[in-house]
Formats: structure tokens, sequence, C-alpha cells
């Protein structure tokens, strides 16, 4: 086998490269240190065990992992479509996935309520016929928040089902596996890498989820209460928990991320 | 040629010092008089009346340009605190006032009172605040940490009613929307705000609310940069015409 | 059961439109230039690629009649070898070739046995665990060709099998290649641009050009009596089309030669570059067959030089000949020289058109 990871010759890189490069991260780096630096370090401990931030945490954990499940499995299968069925409209159809992103989160949070809520198309169907309504509960959390991460999943493994190379499929076939079949083992596999990635954009964008989640979800203590909204609120009375929660929310998600990235990412490249 | 030279600049001198003797004449009310553009912070509920309200001072002082900055009042005080270059600020609570003026140098210029917000048609049956500690009801309030949820939890403590809502709202507008959309059955919010929306909600007055009267301050900034705008807004809104449009809006005198 | 194929297929700005069977056990090469229509033909066997009308059957059993009939890939009893093999990256090569077995229905413990025994007779015990990038050209190639096998189909489809390997492996892995195909049963179809690959392995050739069939028969008859161009120059023997009367032919390009047994008629006249001299002057006793020509090409191939002719309007007008590099110092050969060109009449073969 031969060795991965082999060394890199000649890597310097051109100086209007780095400039621009450092420059870009210092600015995706600076407000986080801004907001390490003004963190009640000697504070932070009592605070940090607090029940509220617990369970904010652990609501947040929780929500963004089902969200991300709930995104894979409806946006893997929508990603093949656009990559590879033979669509009308396929155009139309891959601008209309990408509105979440466009669209500004309470207004994604308003359109979700008029449709799931509980006098919405949808949900006064479910309301009526289940006695059950989405709005306020922690299911309507993992909703909001599948909502507008799912583009980045989706867009993600459309990419990755475009780079990779259809002929494996029809080598697949031609052994005798039918579609699902070839889908899962041969399909699946081979965009594992970019499945990945976007599920963990989608983690990292449904852990930040603020605007669709409170106006779809609401915001109660332990049932639809995440990290940020219990942030948002906190910056409302008491700046320092604010920035206390974030710092956590901040800490859990790199070292998740980072764990990932070396798990998968790497481990398949 | 040199004799037309001089003539003209002999003329233009004479046109001068006519100017500048003119100047002197005007009386000093006027030079003092408001002009450029006047930056008002106000709290969000005030946005309807004091849209209304700028417009109307345009009219009644030409040359003068109001621009609003509407947000919720703490972050409108953390945003002045910062240093965001505003002449006026018109708080939803004495609190945030006190945050950005120190204790007792603003004006309360009105009163806002809670009231119950309910869908049109009041298809949940609300009948007063003790339907806010009834669990079958889908009840929105204010988040504690902003004004309309403390002025709440204000009421709730002095009736001994325990509410149990289903959803605690960043802003009244949120709670506001909530309702509008018939997602909840009740909401606590500003008799202002049922105003506002009144196309679509319904608003229950109950007694209970005296216990919870909202004072907006109203204040000129001592880092103004257009102190005289500052000051004839400040008195526009505290004039006659000013409080009709208030109260058209649903404030009460204070 | 013999597989019939009526391959007729239209697209923009082609179509295929060709017949070809495969008994069992035999191997049958499609031989033709980039672009006649062979992987075209070869999807459209595998099922990749559905006719447009035409008829693909395996002895009584259809599998593809537009409209009525078509069967999916994965429902014929194929096994495909492809230019660049395709296998999956994420498995091993054991896996690779338990593949088709599993989705073929056969439980993971067999599949595995079977595979592994597949493995073993192309000298790949060792490699079971290893994954298809960390093999080598030939090993992956075998890889691909027991993965084919593995299912024991009734049809072995090989599109360009020795193209991917670079000219050092190729030789010993065809001779391997050749040595699997005897020992197989079914039938073999071999699609390929090499006239080596399909002279060595297949026991008939049939030759594409444009989509349509130009020529079939076994590999020393096509040989030895091309009938157009390009098999001609496959073989690397001139060949002409002309009218014959007695011993000469008159060449349907102009110019004429004579041949030794007269004959009548449309015919073909076939002769290895190897018959023809060239001469600085006009050669004395002059043989029938001299022309006047001008080289306009040279090209050194391993122990010969072949030249590039322009022999009209006597002769043909485009004239290979293979001379010796000391012949070619002699005569200082350079483009645009005019000299004489001699063809041997014994040497010529002519055969009806």
């Amino acid at each position: 086998m031969s060795p991965r990871g082999s060394r890199r010759i000649g890597g310097r890189v051109p100086l209007i490269l780095l400039l621009p490069a450092l420059l870009g991260l210092a600015f995706l780096l600076v407000p986080l240190l801004g907001l390490l630096a003004q963190a009640p370090w000697s504070t932070l401990p009592s605070r940090l065990f607090s029940a509220d931030v617990g369970q904010a945490l652990k609501l947040s954990l929780l929500c963004a992992s089902a969200a991300t499940a709930l995104c894979l499995f409806l946006g893997v299968p929508l990603a093949w479509l656009l990559a590879r069925a033979e669509l009308p409209g396929r155009g139309l159809i891959r601008a209309l996935v990408t509105v979440p992103l466009v669209l500004p989160p309470v207004v994604g949070g308003v359109a979700l309520l008029l449709v799931l809520g509980r006098r919405g198309l949808i949900g006064e169907r479910l309301d009526l016929w289940f006695g059950f309504s989405l709005p306020f509960t922690t299911a309507g959390v993992i909703v909001a928040e599948a909502f507008v991460a799912m583009p980045f999943l989706v867009i993600s493994v459309e990419g990755a089902l475009r780079a990779a190379d259809p002929r494996y499929e029809e080598a697949a076939a031609t052994l005798g596996a039918g579609r699902w079949l070839t889908f899962r083992r041969v399909t699946l596999p081979s965009i594992a890498p970019g499945v990945v990635a976007g599920a963990v954009l989608c983690w990292a964008r449904a852990l930040g989820e603020f605007g669709a989640t409170i106006t779809f979800a609401g915001n109660l203590p332990g049932r639809t209460t995440t990290m940020p909204l219990a942030v948002y609120l906190a910056l409302e009375t008491d700046p320092d928990v604010a920035v206390v929660l974030s710092v956590v929310l901040l800490a859990v998600s790199v070292v998740v991320l980072a764990c990932l990235r070396e798990r998968w990412i790497s481990g398949l490249r | 040629m040199f004799r037309r030279t001089v003539a003209v600049a002999l003329t233009a001198v004479a046109a001068l010092a006519v100017a500048a003797c003119g100047s002197n004449e005007v009386p000093a009310s006027s030079t003092a008089g408001p002009a450029g553009t006047v930056t008002v912070f106000a709290a969000a509920s005030l946005t309807g009346a004091f849209t209304q309200l700028g417009k109307d001072f345009e009219a009644a002082h030409p040359g003068v340009k109001v621009v609003f900055n509407f947000a919720g009042s703490s972050a409108l005080a953390q945003q002045i605190n910062s240093g965001a270059p505003a002449d006026v600020f018109a708080s939803a609570a004495p609190k945030n006032m006190d945050q950005v003026t120190g204790k007792g140098t603003a004006t309360t210029f009105v009163k806002n009172k809670l009231e119950i917000a309910v869908p049109k048609g009041n298809p949940g049956k609300v009948t007063g605040l003790k339907d806010f500690a009834d669990k079958d009801k889908k009840i929105a309030v204010c988040a504690v940490q902003v004004p309309c949820g403390a002025a709440a939890k204000k009421v709730f403590d002095a009736t001994g009613i325990v509410a149990q809502p289903d959803s605690l709202e960043q802003d009244v507008k949120a709670a506001l929307t909530k309702v509008s959309l018939g997602e909840v059955d009740a909401a606590l919010v500003y008799k202002t705000d049922v105003l506002a929306a009144k196309s679509k909600v319904e608003g229950i007055e109950f007694p209970e609310a005296d216990k919870a009267i909202n004072d907006y301050p109203i204040a000129t900034l001592t880092k103004a940069k257009n102190p005289d705008g500052a000051k004839a807004f400040v008195d526009y809104v505290l004039s006659a015409q000013g409080k009709a449009v208030l109260t058209a809006a649903g404030f009460d005198a204070p | 059961m013999t597989l019939y194929a009526d391959l007729q297929v239209s697209r923009a700005a082609f179509r295929l439109d060709l017949e070809l069977s495969v008994d069992p056990g035999e191997v049958v090469a499609l031989l033709g230039p980039n672009g006649a229509g062979k992987t075209t033909a070869l999807r459209a066997i595998a099922g990749l690629l559905p006719l447009t009308d035409g008829r693909i059957r395996l002895g009584d059993e259809v599998w593809d009649e537009p409209p009525r009939v078509f069967r999916p890939a994965d429902h014929r009893p194929i096994g495909v070898v492809f230019q660049d093999y395709l296998l999956f990256d994420h498995l091993s090569a054991l896996e690779n070739v338990a593949f088709g077995l599993r989705a073929r229905g056969t439980d993971k413990h067999s599949a595995r046995a079977a595979a592994t025994r597949w493995l073993e007779t192309v000298g790949l015990g060792d490699h079971l665990k290893t994954r298809p990038r960390s093999l080598s050209g030939g090993q992956a190639q075998r890889v691909a060709l027991v993965r084919a096998l593995a299912t024991t189909p009734e049809l072995l489809l090989l599109d360009e099998p020795l193209a991917a390997l670079d000219a050092s492996t190729t030789l010993h892995v065809r001779a391997e290649l050749g040595e699997h195909l005897r020992r197989y049963q079914g039938r073999t179809l071999l699609v390929t641009h090499d006239p080596l690959d399909a002279m060595v392995l297949a026991d008939r050739l049939v030759i594409v050009e444009h989509g349509r069939v130009v020529q079939e028969g076994a590999p020393t008859e096509i040989a030895r009596r091309p009938r157009t161009e390009y098999v001609a120059q496959l073989v690397g023997l001139n060949l002409y089309r002309g009218t014959a009367q007695g011993t000469t032919v008159a060449l349907s390009g102009g110019g004429s030669l004579t041949i030794a047994a007269p004959t009548s008629g449309g015919v073909h006249v076939a002769f290895p570059p190897s018959a023809i001299s060239l001469y600085a002057e006009q050669p004395a006793g002059s043989p029938r067959n001299t022309w006047p020509a001008v080289v306009t090409g040279l090209e050194q191939h391993a122990h010969t030089v072949r030249v590039r002719l322009d022999a009209s309007p006597a002769g043909p007008g485009t004239l290979l000949a293979d001379i010796t590099p000391a012949a070619v110092a002699e005569l200082r050969l350079t483009p645009g020289q005019h000299l004489h060109a001699t063809l041997k009449a014994t040497e010529i073969q002519t055969y009806p058109s």
C-alpha cells in the first residue's frame, strides 16, 4: 500500500494568496477572540454547570443531530434525484432547494407556521385528525432546523454525485445489482465524503439555528429553548451569561466538527 | 480692461458686506431653530406612532429630516452605549433608559398597558387572565428578560396566577405573530400592539393590567450631534399634536 | 444456445446497424477504429443502452426487442470487463468479486468462498483484502475478469481489456487472458481497436466501421485478405480495389498494376509493404509493375523504415514500402524526392471484391 499523505514538495504559497488568506482567517477568528476575551472566566464554571445551560445544550445537540438525521433521510434521495434523474425543470428545482439559504430564517419560521402550524395548510389536518401540532414542541425545533439546514446537505451531496462516475453504477448493474442495491453498496460509499461533509455543515447550521426555531417552535426551557435562543434572551439582560453560553456552544461544536473531520473526511480521502 | 476688473471686485466686496450686515439683523431664535437630520432610536412598539410623528414633525419644520432606528429597547440601549450616533432615545422601559442616561433625566411621555390578544373570533374562548393558567390552551407570553415579559410577570405575581405558557417569546411582535397566525389561543401583549394588528387580533382588557403600567421615557442624549433638532423633536412628541398621534395609537397619557 | 444480436441504435449523428452472433465457447472480437460504434454495440448487448430497433436474444430468450421487450442489465446473465475495470474502490478485491454473487442472491459465506477460489485461480490468493487502488494494472485486470466470471455468465463482454495496461505488461496479460478465455465455456465478445489483441484472443473477427460490419471471418483469413483500407492498414498491407482484365487490374483510384494469374471483374489486390523496392533511377530490364513515385513521408519502425509514396498517375495514389535503414541512407530519402517503385507480381494477393 502506498502511504497516504505523502510529503509535500515545493509548498511555498505565493504572497498574493497568503496575505488575503491570513486576513480571511483573521476576519473569521477575531470575533471569536473577542467573545473569549469578554468571557467572565472566574465565574464561568459555576455558570456553566447551571441546570439551564446543561438543559439548553443537551436540547441543542439532540435537535441538531435529529435534524441532521432527518436531512440525510430526505436530502440524500433529493440530491440523487437532482443529480441523476431526468427531471424537467431541474435548474428551477435546484434553485428552489436553495431557497431556505436565502430566506431570512424568521420568514422561514413564519412559512413553516403557515404550512405546519395549528392553522396551517397541513398542520390543521394534523391537529384535527391526530390532535398533534408541531409548534412549541421539540419536534418543531427539529423541523425548523432541518428546513434551514437541508440545503447545505443537498448541495453538498449533489456535488459529490455529479463528481462520481456513473459508470460504476453501470458496472454494478452488469453484476446483477438492482438500483437500490447499487445505490446502497456502490453510489453511497463512493460519495460518502460528500455526504459526511454535507451532514457536518448541516449539523453546524442546525446547531446555530435561531430565527426559524424561535418563530416556529417558540421558546420554552427544556422543550424548545436551544442554546442560540438562550444566548439571545440572555443578551437582553446579562451579556456575560450570553458570552458564556456562546463560548460553550462554540467549544462543543468545534470539538464535534474536528472529531468528525478527523474520523471521516481525512479517513476517506 | 483694468477698470472693469476693479469695478467687478468692488461690487463683490460690497455685496458680501451687505450680506454680513443682514445676517446680524435676523432674530436669534431662528438661527437656533432645528436643521439637518435628527436621529431617533425608539422602542419597536413605537414604530407606527413615531413614523407618523416624524412625518408631522418634518412638515412642521421644513428642512429637517428625522431618521428612525426601531428595535428592542435593550438592544437600542446597548447600541447607544457602544457609540451609535443617536440624538433622541425613546425607550419602552425606564430601566433601559437609565442604562443610557442615568437615573431621572428622562421624561415619561406615554404609558402602555398589557392586554390579552386572541386570534380573530377567539377560537380558544379566552375570557380573562385566568385562562393563562389553563394547560390545555396554547399560551404565549414574552420572555421575562424583555420588557413585555417583565410586565407580564408583574401582573401574574400580583394576581397569583401561575401561567402555563407554551412559549416565552423574544419580543412582543413575535408573541403577536403567534396570535395573528392562530398558533396560540392567547398572548399577553401591549394594548398598542393589539390596536396595530386589529385586522387579525382581538384585544381583551383585564383589570389586573393596571398592576404593570409600562412607562415610556424619552430623552435627548448628551452626545447628540444635533442637540437643537433633538430638543425640537422631543418637544414635538410632548406637544398636543404629538399626544394626539400617540393616543390614537393606543398609548395612555402619563 | 447462440447469442444473436441485430443491433440498431440511432443517435443524433450516429447510426449503429450491425448483426453478430456468438456461439458457446467462441470468442468473437469486434474490431474497429475509434468511433466505429464498438462500445455502443457492447453497451446495447449488456443492457446499458436500449436498442432503437432490432433484437438481441440468447437462444429463445429475448433480451431486447423494441418496443416491447427490454431486460435491464441486472437481469441479463452477463459479465462485463470494462476498459478501466471500474473496480469498486471502497471494497477489497474479495468483496469486488463477491459483489455479483451477492447481488444475484448467493449468501454471504458462499459468495466469499467462491470469490476466494476465483481469485486463487488467477494467482491473487494473497490479495484478497487488497483495495483495487493498491493493485498493479495487471492484477486489477485479473480481478475485473474474475469479478465478471464469478457469476458464471452466459455471455462475457470485454471492452478494450488491455487498453489500460502499459506496454511492458500487455504481452504477458494478453497471453494469460487468452488462457482464461479458452477455459471459459460461455460466449465471449471482445471489443477492441487493437488488431493484435483481436488476432491473438479471438476465434472470429467482426470488423466495424461507421457503425456497420465491413468484414467478418477468421483472423488468418482477414489478415491475408483485407477488404477495406482500414483493415489493410491494421494488418499492414497495401490494399486496392480495381477491375481485372486478364493480368491487368485497372485500379479504381487511378493507375494500374499487373498480376500473375489472370482473372476478370471486380477484385481486391493486396500486398505487403516489403514487396516494394525503391530505385533512384529507372531499373534496367524494367519489371512490369514499375512506377515513378514521390516520397510523401518516412516512418521509423523497429527494423525497417516505412516509406509513404505517391505513385500516381501510373500506379496507386498511396503506396507503403518497407525498406532497410541502409537503403534509406543509400537513396538519401527525403520527402518530396522523386524515385521509382517496383512491385513483385508474385507477392500480390488477388481476390474478388
